[in-house]
């Protein structure tokens, strides 16, 4: 494999536990991740799979520096960003996008969608912005006309579009994607990863998929991670890890979705 | 005679007079599971709702009727529609989180509705109480009786819930999205036991989900729902060997399936969106 978009190395985190402070004296740190190492490459899609609590929102956040590591080391194109100070870490978040889960608390309520979109390309120095957001809405397939459109006035799926749109305008080198599925309907579902594998394969995204659920992570991903716990345990392509899952916590998670066919064996 | 059935049943919201359920009719029978799917703003938590009488201030029934046990709910005076209701049907809500009083002890937040409303004596109720958490699989039932809900994981609270709905021996219980919120491993053991305990204790269900898989394991039949309209009520073995409406078909094609990844997802044609809303808004009961 050629040098890595991202690469880390032994990744640890802890948090204070507010809930099991004593009265004096610090509180107990609860430990999140315990030593996550993984490498993503140029124009891959990965796919980062788990339970409630197992820490996959923790590690995206970690990869992208918005929260520090307690140990061990992240590199983006080979530079070691693990404790890089804010200032010199700006020029690098324009690279880093984020879309979020709920786009009705993440997008500015009182803006429109042209300054949405619009507003991060401004401060990131780019020229042509109308035109550049004119694209974006074209990318994510809504009709130029919604920039003068409010959040409130779109559906659950149209605004999460805005969501990718606002990410892939600044042309990121790399989006985190944390759960942004699994507050839609089906078919607005079905539209948003739909989109995401035309735009996977038009524009040659590096994506991380952060999921609980294994059936989307299958229609998008070509490698995935599968966490428990704060630790990786099982790592493989998409293909094995569902013909072969080797983790008894991936055979369980597996076995545990409900298909649509009352035939299916789930007792 | 099913035990619980909606007649052309219809609500609206105060003021502006926007339509929510504009007609729906449907039929539980005692001791089976009906499933409530559609997306969301179809109108499905309404129906559970309405049922149990707990519809928001801001919302009006304007017509229908709500047949429990061939009594017609809409026709009692309130006071005895309460007590017919309480006496007859439960619920277990989406959060078990806020469905607990956080400042209080589990045991008396189940205990309190057969001590203060059916009249029974503490005692016998904290008894109740005991062997439910038993029947749900809590294993030390005395310990979590004392417990605060924080204390709980999601997937123990939403057993309390469960316990707690089946208390007073209801004839119907309404689940409302019960596992929403919950990983799918503990989902899987939420549902067993939810179709366990129903069908232990032969209590009709109208669970309410969105999720077409979780109906296929528990229910018996289900009514598709869209835009407070039902477009299609079926068994469920029907129904997933080839739905008859085109909208049930369509939100079928577009839920996904990790056993079949060649499969197309194909979201909700525009022509049949089109189609079912003209159907639904023509039909205004």
């Amino acid at each position: 494999m050629a040098e890595p978009l991202f690469e880390v190395t032994d990744l640890h985190l802890s948090l204070p536990d507010l809930n099991a402070k004593p009265l004096f004296g610090p509180a107990p740190r609860i430990e999140i991740l315990r030593g996550i190492s993984l490498a993503i490459a140029r124009g891959e899609v990965l796919g980062i799979v788990g339970g409630s609590g197992s820490g996959k929102s923790t590690l995206g956040r970690a990869m992208l520096r918005l929260l520090e590591p307690t140990a061990g080391r992240i590199r983006f194109e080979g530079a070691d960003i693990t404790h890089l100070p804010e200032a010199a870490l700006r020029p690098l978040r324009a690279r880093m996008q984020l879309i979020f889960q709920d786009p009705m608390s993440s997008l500015n309520p009182r803006r429109r969608v042209a300054g949405l979109i619009g507003g991060p390309l401004r401060l990131q120095g780019f020229d042509r912005v109308e035109d550049r957001v004119a694209r974006a809405l074209d990318h994510v397939g809504l009709p130029r006309a919604f920039a003068a459109r409010y959040p409130h006035e779109l559906s659950g799926g149209q605004r999460q579009r805005i969501g990718i749109a606002r990410a892939i305008a600044l042309e990121p080198d790399f989006i985190l994607a944390d759960e942004i599925v699994s507050g839609l309907d089906v078919s607005s579902q079905a539209q948003v990863l739909n989109l995401l594998a035309g735009l996977v394969r038009d524009l040659g995204l590096t994506l991380a998929f952060i999921s609980h659920d294994l059936a989307v992570i299958r229609r998008l991903c070509a490698r995935v991670i599968v966490l428990q716990a704060g630790r990786i345990v099982e790592e493989a392509p998409t293909d094995r890890l569902f013909a072969a899952p080797q983790a008894a916590y991936t055979r369980e998670l597996l076995d545990a979705i409900p298909l649509p066919d009352p035939d299916q064996p789930w007792g | 005679m099913s035990f619980l059935e909606l007649r052309n049943l219809s609500v609206r919201l105060k003021g502006s007079g926007v339509p929510l359920l504009r007609g729906v009719s449907l039929s539980v029978e005692a001791g089976q599971a009906h499933g409530l799917v559609g997306e969301s703003g179809a109108g499905k938590s309404m129906i559970g709702k309405a049922v149990l009488g707990i519809l928001p201030r801001a919302v009006e029934v304007t017509g229908g009727e709500i047949l429990l046990d061939g009594t017609d709910l809409l026709t009692l005076p309130p006071a005895e529609r309460r007590r017919r209701i309480g006496a007859t049907a439960a619920l277990i809500p989406q959060d078990p989180l806020t469905a607990l009083n956080p400042s209080r002890r589990v045991g008396p937040q189940i205990t309190d509705r057969l001590v203060d409303i059916l009249g029974w004596t503490r005692a016998a109720a904290q008894a109740r109480a005991r062997d439910l958490l038993a029947e749900v699989q809590i294993s030390e039932p005395d310990r979590v009786m004392r417990a605060y809900p924080h204390e709980l994981s999601g997937g123990m609270r939403q057993r309390v819930l469960i316990a707690s709905a089946f208390a007073a021996e209801p004839k119907l219980i309404v689940a409302d999205e019960p596992t929403t919120a919950l990983d799918v491993t503990v989902q899987k053991q939420i549902l067993r036991l939810i179709a366990q305990m129903q069908a232990r204790h032969g209590t009709a269900l109208l669970f309410v989900t969105h999720d077409l898989g979780v109906v296929s394991k528990v229910c018996t039949s289900l009514s598709v729902l869209f835009a407070g309209k039902v477009v299609e009520e079926t068994p469920v073995g029907d129904f997933f060997a080839g739905p008859r409406h085109p909208y049930s078909a369509a939100l079928l094609a577009a839920t996904p399936r990790h056993t079949a990844p060649e499969r197309a997802l194909i979201p909700v044609p525009e022509a049949v969106l089109a189609a079912v809303r003209a159907e639904v808004e023509g039909s205004r009961g």
